[in-house]
């Protein structure tokens, strides 16, 4: 997008094209040496203990609460295998469906609300902003009860299909503050030639604007995505036997009795994988994402 | 792009919106329409979702209402309003709401501004370091809180009193000697890489010009980060501040999977102790009050928080 127009920005956050070139003056030396080894500590300290449990899934479960540590043992799949013969598949595929429905939702409302705040404002635009962020400062507790009983009523209790309500409504608001600042990035000549040659609302949305935005919805929906995987507080007080996503599924695989570090480490490492892997490929997409609030 | 380049966007840009608003009053209320329908679904979907269920909070909170005791509720007045501020418990709980979110949105923010300025240095697999170190913001927040519980705080085989007894300290029982600090510990573990990831951003997106003018005019380091980098980063932090305290004044998973609120009721922050209330004690009129109290308090701080970063970026506007 950055090839259509001249004026477009190029100090965009997460972009590498300005990063290309070192700052002169801290190219090398002994402080830049120590400073190095000084973020590798850190980044390793971080990391430790996602390694260490990654380490321990691979363990049998008496090596994995040994004491001292054991760092040195034969790698075993024993656990992923356990995790998977203990009904791990109906979890992964009510969080498949209550993340990408909802995501899916999420955009869906979520394009055309922003693209009325950023490019044909309504009166008051910063008022429903707020509101809209407001809704997210709503303590989720708040509500949990009468959602609890008004889901009870209307037997939805333990169906994916009231997370997917959920985390639609969770998701909504930073989905529409990300968006319109991806929106407002447009130039007004882009719009201005779009309305010339006669393109409708919805046209001027589909074969304009969205191109434009790709990678911001991209970036939002990655956000989105993140929030809904791993939410845990809706899931375990609305869903019991049928309707359980992940998180419940990491919490079942401990037991009062025996050891379960070893099983414990290989349900959160699966559990974990596919946001991790999503995050680590889109790195610049979420910073850019999570930043662009605040530029605009 | 410069600002000049950007003022001239953004006049273009107004001119645009003004000259579509100008037309007679009966077109303008159907262009008004035009403009507001688009904004419709997502705003009746939100008020239906969250303020509806809202509004039956404040109704519940009103009321005498037990799960386990059905048939004998009845309206009660603020009669559950007053009995919060005498339980010692909401108190605790209220404090341990501030203390998990102050102190870990403040600790991760400056561990996140470190780390961020050692990664804006040019080094050898500064791509692996960043991607080693957003890792905690990616891993699942119930993973996170059964990996710190049992792999790394465990009294017998955790690593941290591993890590502890190597340098001669005798083993800690963490999760029941310092339940707080065991939390906050979790928290800001989770919560640093996605200040890093912010504050990263402003210092990328800082003029280089401007940086290299100032190192020409032989400004030091510290002379050039106070003057220059750290206003730029202002906005950053702003909101690195909101989305964090958003969230992490919500934080129940680490609370109910590390101590489940105790010793006691020692960790439990307000989601947890009205999640035991409503969840475990079926006191739904309790519950709902300190639901109520809860919000009130968030819009409180929220709205000075929410105008300061509406009103700075209005100004830019």
């Amino acid at each position: 997008m950055t090839t259509t127009t001249p004026a477009a920005p190029a100090a965009r956050p997460g972009s590498s094209a300005p990063r290309s070139q070192p700052r002169p003056d801290r190219g090398a030396g002994p402080r830049s040496g120590l400073l190095t080894a000084l973020t590798w500590v850190l980044a390793i300290g971080f990391f430790f203990p996602v390694l260490w449990m990654v380490l321990t899934a691979f363990k049998q479960e008496n090596q994995a609460a040994s004491d001292p540590p054991t760092w040195l043992f034969t790698p075993t799949l024993d656990q992923f295998r356990a995790v998977i013969e203990g009904g791990a598949g109906v979890y992964f595929a009510n969080s498949l469906i209550a993340t990408g429905l909802s995501t899916l939702l999420v955009i869906a409302l979520g394009v055309p609300a922003s693209y009325a705040l950023a490019i044909r404002p309504v009166k008051k635009t910063s008022d429903v902003l707020f509101f809209f962020m407001s809704t997210k400062m709503l303590p989720v507790v708040a509500v949990i009860v009468p959602i609890y009983v008004i889901a009870g009523r209307l037997h939805v209790l333990d169906t994916v299909w009231t997370l997917v309500v959920l985390y639609t409504a969770m998701n909504l608001p930073i989905a529409v503050w990300m968006m319109r600042s991806f929106f407002q990035e447009i130039p007004g000549e882009v719009l201005e030639a779009a309305s010339m040659d006669g393109a409708g609302l919805l046209r001027t949305l589909r074969s304009v604007l969205m191109p434009m935005v790709a990678p911001g919805l991209a970036a939002t929906a990655l956000i989105c995505v993140i929030f809904a995987w791993n939410e845990f507080f809706f899931a375990l007080n609305l869903t019991a036997a049928r309707a359980s996503t992940v998180p419940i599924f990491i919490t079942s695989t401990m037991t009062s009795e025996g050891l379960f570090l070893a099983r414990l480490s290989a349900a959160s490492l699966l559990a974990s994988l596919p946001v991790v892997v999503a995050g680590w490929v889109a790195q610049k997409q979420l910073v850019r994402g999570l930043s662009m609030g605040a530029i605009k | 792009m410069t600002t000049t380049a950007l003022a001239a966007q953004n006049n273009r840009r107004q001119a645009l919106r003004g000259g579509a608003a100008d037309p007679a009053a009966a077109h303008d209320r159907a262009e008004a329409w035009r403009r507001r329908a688009p904004l419709l679904p997502a705003l009746v979907f939100t008020i239906i979702v969250t303020q509806v269920p809202f509004l039956v909070t404040i109704w519940y909170s009103l009321r005498s209402e037990n799960l386990l005791r059905p048939g004998e509720d009845r309206f009660v007045g603020l009669a559950n309003y007053a009995d919060l501020f005498a339980d010692s418990t909401f108190r605790q709980a209220a404090l341990n709401s501030v203390i998990f979110t102050l102190g870990c949105v403040l600790v991760a923010m400056l561990l996140g501004i470190g780390l961020a300025l050692l990664l804006d240095r040019p080094f050898a697999g500064r791509g692996l370091a960043r991607t080693l170190l957003i890792t905690p913001f990616l891993i699942m927040p119930v993973a996170a809180a059964m990996i710190w519980s049992v792999s790394m705080f465990n009294p017998t085989y955790g690593m941290v009193n591993w890590a502890i007894g190597l340098v001669g300290f005798d083993a800690v029982n963490w999760t029941a000697t310092f339940p707080v600090l065991s939390i906050l510990i979790a928290l800001v573990w989770q919560w640093t890489p996605f200040m890093m990831l912010l504050v990263l951003a402003g210092l990328q997106a800082q003029p280089k010009d401007v940086l290299e003018a100032a190192q020409m005019d032989g400004a030091g380091w510290g002379r050039t980060f106070t003057a220059i980098t750290l206003p730029q980063l202002r906005r950053y932090i702003e909101l690195g501040i909101l989305l964090g305290a958003i969230y992490v004044v919500n934080t129940f998973d680490q609370i109910y999977l590390m101590t489940a609120g105790g010793p006691g009721t020692a960790s439990a922050n307000l989601p947890f102790y009205i999640y035991q209330r409503a969840f475990l004690g079926f006191d739904i009129g309790q519950a709902a009050a300190m639901g109520v109290v809860v919000v009130i308090a968030t819009i409180i701080v929220a709205t000075f928080a929410l105008r300061l970063i509406f009103r700075s970026f209005e100004q830019k506007d």
